[in-house]
């Protein structure tokens, strides 16, 4: 198990390898669809960003209302391919490092992580209460009109983490799936 | 004629759309139990026990098993000797999901217009499915979708000559296009047969079936093994890290259909298998 803490920076990427297991403290920032989409859209017309992504790791979620009392509600990853179409632009000219989701990305993705040293994390599909212990702080910090896809700042200690993706284009999804196929050859 | 008010109906449907979103059935698991001790991978074996802590959490402390808490579905199967007194039914069950998602705290999903895309703030509407049965009871099925494993589904029309085959590979081909995106182990409902829409709402229907049911005619409960079999030898695994397990169940609803055609419909569904519901 790998310890790291948000900020990231290209050595500390550089270290992560498809597979590795990580355990990642710190602040991260959330974004679904529609704040990429916005992102992206206020970067073309040359406004100023709500949020400074240099070094930072976007958690894939649109979590549930937090219940009284609580941080937040349920909160696991959404599939990351829908983001797919912004990400580059994120990584290439937003400083963007890290993204945590789930599910497999595009080669134009990978390319960018490759040449920019970013990381792809993927977290539990599906285990959104397992997840939000973890998260120690959430506040709304961009987009509040979005709702559940909102931009928060998320506070998190030991979130469980594997890297999907490395920063030499490594995927564990090809290599697990590899190893335990067993198909018939006249399937 | 038995009378049923419109605000009882709201009441059930409200706390159905929480209690699905928190608990799962009994069949879910014996499931996943199963799947851990068929699990080769440690790492799958992992992800297992993950799921199930998760669901134990979400059972013990209400938060949502996923944050995905998806479009409400509800099937309405209404007794025709029924009459719906005090409202509109439809807008009764809409007033159920609006109060169940606000009192469980779930995540509204909903958008209004699909390319306008505002979201609607009450995850209505729901998505309401009547039929119309014989007898004086109301049953409510409330069967959360959320979008991951929802996008990962597919409709095609195939040639009567594609045969058991043709059904076989396009189920395939289905899971393997999605591999880990429908957070895997997934159910896979398949409609087979009626025509374009008939069998769509037949692979919905056959994600409500418990799980290691079959289906009660022979040659298709033998189809739904032989596709479980090939489908967890594509090596996917749990959460498509590699493995054995890539799906708990597949479950096959049947249609007569016409003499040119043999649509087959795959509902894909994530291990979270939500439904629950209750008879008035």
């Amino acid at each position: 198990m790998t310890e790291i803490k948000t900020p990231l920076d290209s050595e500390v990427v550089d270290n992560l390898k498809a597979g590795d297991r990580v355990s990642l403290s710190g602040v991260i920032l959330t974004g679904r669809d529609a704040a990429h989409k916005s992102l992206v859209e206020a970067y073309t017309a040359g406004q100023d960003l709500p949020v400074d992504l240099r070094g930072q790791v976007i958690y894939y979620v649109g979590p549930c209302p937090a219940k009284p009392g609580k941080v937040i509600g349920s909160a696991g990853p959404t599939t990351s391919t829908r983001m797919d179409p912004y990400t580059p632009l994120l990584i290439r000219e937003l400083g963007l490092k890290g993204m945590i989701g789930k599910g497999n990305r595009s080669q134009q993705v990978i390319e960018a992580m490759k040449e920019e040293k970013a990381v792809y994390f993927l977290a539990v599909g599906g285990a959104g209460a397992y997840l939000a212990k973890r998260i120690k702080k959430a506040e709304v910090v961009a987009y509040p009109e979005f709702g559940p896809e909102a931009i928060y700042r998320l506070e998190v200690s030991d979130f469980p983490l594997i890297v999907g993706i490395d920063c030499y284009g490594r995927n564990i999804y090809e290599e697990g799936k590899k190893k335990y196929r067993r198909m018939p050859s006249n399937a | 004629m038995k009378e049923i008010c419109a605000d009882e109906i709201t009441k059930v449907v409200e706390n159905l759309c929480v209690d699905a979103c928190t608990k799962l059935g009994k069949d879910w698991w014996q499931a996943i139990d199963d799947a851990i001790s068929h699990e080769e991978s440690p790492l799958g074996k992992e992800m297992l026990q993950i799921i199930k802590e998760n669901a134990d959490l979400a059972a013990s402390t209400g938060e949502a098993i996923c944050q995905d808490t998806g479009m409400a579905v509800v099937f309405l199967e209404l007794g025709q000797d029924v009459r719906i007194t005090g409202g509109n039914l439809y807008d009764a069950v809409n007033e159920g999901v609006r109060r169940g998602y606000v009192k469980g705290y779930l995540r509204k999903s909903v958008v209004e217009d699909p390319l306008m895309r505002e979201n609607t703030g009450d995850n209505t509407p729901a998505i309401i499915h009547v039929d119309i049965v014989p007898g004086s009871d109301l049953r409510i099925i409330v069967a959360p979708k959320g979008a991951g494993s929802e996008n990962s589904s597919a409709l095609k029309m195939l040639k009567p000559a594609d045969g058991k085959e043709g059904v076989l590979k396009f189920v395939l081909e289905t899971v393997e296009a999605t591999g880990p995106n429908a957070c895997p182990p997934m159910v896979i409902g398949v409609g087979l047969g009626g025509n374009l829409e008939k069998s769509a709402l037949l692979a919905k229907k056959a994600l409500l079936r418990p799980l290691g049911e079959r289906n009660p005619i022979p040659h298709i409960a033998q189809l739904e093994e032989e596709i479980l079999e090939l489908v967890n030898m594509t090596g996917i695994g749990p959460q498509g890290l590699g493995g054995r397990v890539t799906a708990l169940d597949v479950h096959i609803e049947v249609y007569p259909t016409h003499i040119a055609s043999l649509p087959v419909a795959v509902n894909i569904q994530c291990h979270a298998a939500r439904h629950a519901e209750a008879v008035l």
